[in-house]
């Protein structure tokens, strides 16, 4: 007999069983910081945290494991709001945001800030347009709704491929993230800890969908954002006597200024739309205003963040729920910038001209791992100079405790929240994709009288082929963590979120508008990243094709509008059921019968 | 209980209410994520605390006005729900 999660036992003591865990998750790492001063070596306190957090969250799939379809879909559309604000920021936080973010900003400076304004304004996307309606709705996946509102297989199956191509790009960032956090701190290799972590993922998906998935991403949650915020609180403690680094990097700010001064450093690290020289520069201004947007929009047509909100009790709760997600989001970004100020500052005032025999020791430990910091000494006057100090985005969030000056079991701490970020994302990733194919290809269009435990299991059974496919692309190594997510981005952009904020805000909209405008959104966005990554196509007004979206996006809406003011509108039972799913009390109206549990 | 609580004019302003308060909340979503960031070079000139304003908002500002937005959003949708009378019990 399965744990009883779903039930108000369970519900009711969120607050004491989740306290609870935090306070263990603290202990543990008080006892791992005594084993370190008594003299236990550092790759055993690696394994012990990689480990660890990874048999709890095994712990958890397996008690959730559940033979019912709205638990293995959608929790059993119990989880409070505020649990629900947590498993979404889990869900939402990837190794990108959680490692490469920081670096993107200490590299980027204010042109870094793109992405952290792009990654959390969607959600107020979110809960405006789409959220309450797509829980009233109350169905089990994003396609699902297209499927309905757009009436037959043509829209549901473009919400597929949309999904699959969204998600898929980002689930194999999350994998490759999880194996270099891995394989780095339990010293694999990167190959072996790709399948490590895919265990880690799967015994969290499998037995229980989302239920699993939800209860493991709220713990996984907590894990990352405790290691995402200590080293930085202690930095920020040491360095100016105040524990809120995002209060004090304000003066960080100006120290690096003077630096930049001093060293004669073109474009300062606050300077907005600057290009290399400091000259004020439109193309930075457009690609960074289209970064946002594309970001922005395609956080709120993402599958994966969207399903998040079926799962809540009701109407009501999903709209505080995006509340909290953002709140939950915004804990970490806006600590990012501090992270990437802190870092700066120590490089600026401890490492550049200082000599190379007297570098700090996380300097020294940093070049020693393969590429991810270099100092080559190209004039031999034993001086590093700033051209020659080359650093990987990668490795400030990584590398911020021994910064600070903290013992290895921070390290380990912080490699811990990296793996639950990645670990989390992927869950929830993997879970949209083995979703969409099992309810929406497989029930919905090619076997609709398939009893329960058949769908069940090919729902598990594709869960466990996607995941095997997305370790096995990881394992190539395709090209870096942040871009590929970003595609994701534009592409779910330009393919659904047209669609999706039209099937409810607009009733007019036609089945024959949305796909039409579905293929050819999605079809441009496409065209132009493959166009420009692959085969040198020129820039269209210098837009990166990280942004790709800024083309798909008016093009989606502007077909949607033309092509369903040229067919017939929706029937009137299919306005009825637009009408009814605006408010949040009543039943829906399906508009063709029979076909929903 | 009808499937549907509200006559088609209830139903109607309803839906006219939740729509002005979505072009509300999505106006002011484009100010803090778009318009505020046109005058990035000029609020840098500006420094409390050490932060540039331009960077501030970028950095802080315009993200707790999202946090704020989207709890807003919340109480102000549900002030419209119970007023209509179709807020779940």
């Amino acid at each position: 007999m399965a744990y009883e999660i779903g039930k108000g036992g369970f519900i009711a003591n969120l607050g004491k069983i989740y306290g609870g865990y935090a306070g263990g998750f603290i202990g543990f790492v008080i006892i791992l910081a005594i084993l370190e001063q008594i003299g236990v070596p550092n790759y055993v306190i690696g394994y012990l945290f990689v480990l660890l957090t990874i048999g709890v969250y095994a712990y958890i799939g397996i008690l959730s494991r559940t033979m019912e379809l709205s638990e293995y879909y959608v929790a059993g559309r119990a989880v409070p709001a505020f649990y629900n604000g947590m498993a979404t920021g889990a869900d939402w936080m990837s190794a990108a945001s959680f490692i490469s973010m920081a670096g993107g900003l200490y590299l980027g400076g204010y042109g870094g800030l793109g992405y952290v304004l792009g990654w959390t304004g969607g959600y107020v996307l979110v809960g405006i347009l789409l959220a309450p309606y797509l829980r009233k709705f109350g169905q089990f996946t994003v396609p699902d709704f297209l499927g309905t509102r757009y009436e037959g297989n043509a829209a549901r199956i473009c919400g597929v491929v949309v999904l699959f191509c969204a998600s898929f790009t980002y689930i194999v960032a999350q994998c490759f993230g999880i194996g270099i956090i891995t394989s780095r701190f339990i010293g694999i290799s990167f190959e072996t800890a790709i399948f490590v972590g895919l265990l880690g993922i799967l015994v969290c998906s499998m037995l229980g969908g989302m239920r699993a998935v939800t209860w493991t991403q709220v713990a996984q949650y907590i894990v990352l954002i405790i290691a995402y915020l200590v080293p930085v609180v202690w930095l920020s403690t040491k360095l100016y006597g105040i524990p809120i680094p995002e209060l004090t990097y304000g003066k960080a700010l100006q120290q690096i200024a003077e630096f930049e001064k001093q060293f004669g450093i073109a474009k300062a690290h606050s300077a907005a739309y600057v290009d290399a020289a400091g000259k004020f520069s439109w193309v930075e201004f457009n690609n960074f205003w289209a970064l946002v947007l594309c970001l922005m929009v395609g956080t709120a047509s993402l599958p994966h963040i969207l399903m998040r909100y079926f799962t809540t009790p009701n109407v009501r709760q999903a709209r505080e729920s995006v509340g909290w997600s953002i709140f939950f989001i915004f804990l970490l970004y806006f600590t990012a910038p501090a992270y990437a100020a802190f870092a700066k500052l120590e490089v600026y005032a401890n490492v550049i001209n200082k000599p190379i025999a007297n570098l700090p020791a996380w300097v020294q430990n940093w070049s020693q791992v393969g590429g991810l910091l270099t100092i080559r000494d190209a004039n031999n006057d034993g001086v590093l100079q700033l051209s020659e100090f080359v650093i990987n985005q990668d490795i400030i969030v990584l590398s911020m405790p021994e910064i600070a000056g903290l013992p290895y079991v921070i390290s380990g701490l912080v490699a811990a929240g990296g793996l639950a970020a990645a670990l989390s994302t992927a869950d929830g990733l993997l879970l949209a994709i083995a979703n969409a194919l099992s309810h929406d290809v497989y029930y919905k269009m090619i076997d609709p009288k398939a009893s329960t435990a058949r769908r069940l299991t090919v729902a598990r059974v594709l869960l466990v082929i996607v995941a095997l496919i997305a370790a096995f692309v990881a394992g190539t190594r395709p090209s870096g963590i942040i871009q590929m997510v970003a595609w994701a981005f534009s592409l779910a952009a330009a393919g659904l979120f047209a669609p999706l904020v039209l099937g409810i805000w607009w009733k007019r909209t036609s089945s024959m508008g949305a796909v039409l405008g579905m293929t050819t959104g999605f079809g441009v966005c496409l065209y132009y990243l493959v166009g420009t990554r692959y085969f040198d196509m020129p820039l269209w007004f210098g837009i990166r094709n990280i942004s790709s979206a800024v083309f798909g996006l008016p093009v989606a809406f502007i077909v949607t509008w033309a092509v369903s003011l040229m067919t017939p509108a929706p029937s009137k039972e299919m306005q009825e059921f637009v009408d009814s799913i605006r408010i949040p009390k009543g039943d829906v109206k399906w508009a063709a019968a029979g076909v929903h549990e | 209980m009808a499937s549907n609580p509200l006559s088609t004019e209830r139903q109607a302003e309803y839906w006219r209410r939740t729509s002005t308060l979505m072009w509300i909340i999505l106006g002011l979503w484009f100010f803090f994520s778009f318009f505020v960031h046109i005058f990035a070079v000029q609020l840098n000139n500006i420094v409390i605390l050490g932060f540039p304003l331009g960077f501030y908002m970028a950095a802080q500002g315009s993200l707790i006005s999202f946090v704020v937005l989207c709890f807003w959003n919340a109480s102000a949708q549900n002030k419209i729900d119970e007023e209509f009378g179709v807020a779940e019990e």
